[in-house]
């Protein structure tokens, strides 16, 4: 059901804003040599290096690439626990 | 005179790095510089047809870097404009025939004599590319406005970085301005945003382009085709001239998009 309005509202957007988006992606997958498959794999190496010492919030943290003219940047969002909400 | 070696390429092929060698040595030329062309796509050159020079041919490149004549031998002289010169490619030979520094070492002996010395290299990132960006103080990537060609331009800007031969500055080529206003052509002010480098021009589809290599007349001979203004523009750039972008479009639409390459500050130094 989801696929079906996918490609509905991709049907609709112009196809120069698909191929930027896609570009996106790519340069910064052919840049950085990481693909999303590895970049989950790191996130979850990263969460269990973190949660050895201190508390976080495992479902928010986010790992994502941020470009900065031609330099990637690893941009990691960890949200840490309070201390009255720790176990 | 100390030359200097300008290096065309892109990482795709057929997006027009032997149109733009062509017709900026044609154009330099005509603003009295001292211009050679080197072909250095060895073993398919094309150079020569698209300057008309192609009967002129005695010696190649592959002669003058194994000895068999000397570099003076092998420059042919366009009769039509004074001061430019080709130096044409072997085409029965393959691209390992010339090494990096044999390249360096052709262009050092060309630099006290000329004031410009542009090198058309092959697509692709193996030996040939090697070839050409060696000597290189300048290097001018090509791409078209279409997925595989900006990924391939990406690849080889690194590679340009990498070499210390940067920054690379980037050439457009077949931009239809109907279309990017349709909104099914990348705009050159995003491909500029994904590429992030200089833009030094944008060169319009034109079917001048096609007509004029037919006749081995560059086009940037012809002042009225639009290809040809925007090849001349690029050669005054290259020259270090401020020279703004031209009009692609009666609707505005185009030149608005423009309007903002130049305030994001995507092409400085223009
Ligand atoms: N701006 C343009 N408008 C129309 N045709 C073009 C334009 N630029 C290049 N071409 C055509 O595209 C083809 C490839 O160009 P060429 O310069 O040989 O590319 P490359 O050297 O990168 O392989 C040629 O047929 C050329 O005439
Ligand atoms: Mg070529």
């Amino acid at each position: 059901m989801s696929s079906f309005i996918d490609r509905l509202t991709n049907r609709n957007r112009k196809s120069a804003n698909q191929a930027k988006d896609r570009l996106q992606l790519v340069l910064i997958h052919d840049r950085t040599n990481l693909s999303s498959v590895v970049l989950e794999t790191m996130k979850d190496e990263i969460i269990a290096v973190i949660t050895r010492h201190i508390d976080i919030e495992p479902d928010m943290v986010k790992i994502e690439i941020n470009k900065d003219g031609r330099q990637q940047r690893l941009i990691a969002d960890i949200p840490i626990l309070g201390a009255k909400r720790r176990r | 005179m100390a030359g200097k070696v300008l290096t065309i390429t892109s990482g795709k092929g057929g997006v027009g790095k032997t149109t733009i060698t062509a017709n900026l040595g044609v154009a330099l030329a005509s603003h009295n510089q001292k211009v050679v062309c080197i072909d250095g796509d060895i073993g398919l050159r094309n150079l020569d047809v698209v300057l008309g020079l192609e009967n002129r041919i005695v010696y190649d490149i592959v002669d003058v870097v194994e000895g068999r004549c000397k570099l003076r031998q092998a420059m042919i002289r366009d009769k039509r404009i004074e001061g430019l010169f080709l130096i044409p490619a072997a085409q029965t030979r393959d691209k390992t025939a010339v090494s990096p520094s044999d390249m360096i070492r052709v262009c050092d002996e060309l630099r006290p004599d000329f004031d410009w010395i542009i090198v058309d290299s092959p697509a692709g990132i193996e030996r040939g590319f090697r070839n050409a960006i060696a000597p290189a103080d300048h290097v001018l990537v090509v791409t078209n406005p279409e997925v595989s060609a900006v990924r391939d331009a990406d690849r080889i800007i690194g590679i340009v970085e990498a070499e210390e031969k940067g920054p690379a500055r980037l050439i457009i080529n077949r931009i239809d301005p109907v279309m990017v206003e349709r909104g099914d052509m990348i705009s050159t002010e995003d491909i500029v945003e994904l590429l992030a480098i200089e833009l030094i021009g944008i060169i319009p589809e034109d079917s001048e382009v096609i007509i004029s290599t037919n006749r081995g007349m560059p086009i940037a001979l012809n002042g009225k085709s639009k290809a040809g203004q925007a090849l001349q523009n690029i050669a005054r750039r290259v020259t270090g001239e401020t020279v703004p972008f031209l009009e692609l479009s009666h609707q505005g639409g185009f030149i608005r998009q423009l309007g903002k390459i130049f305030s994001s500050g995507g092409s400085k130094n223009e």
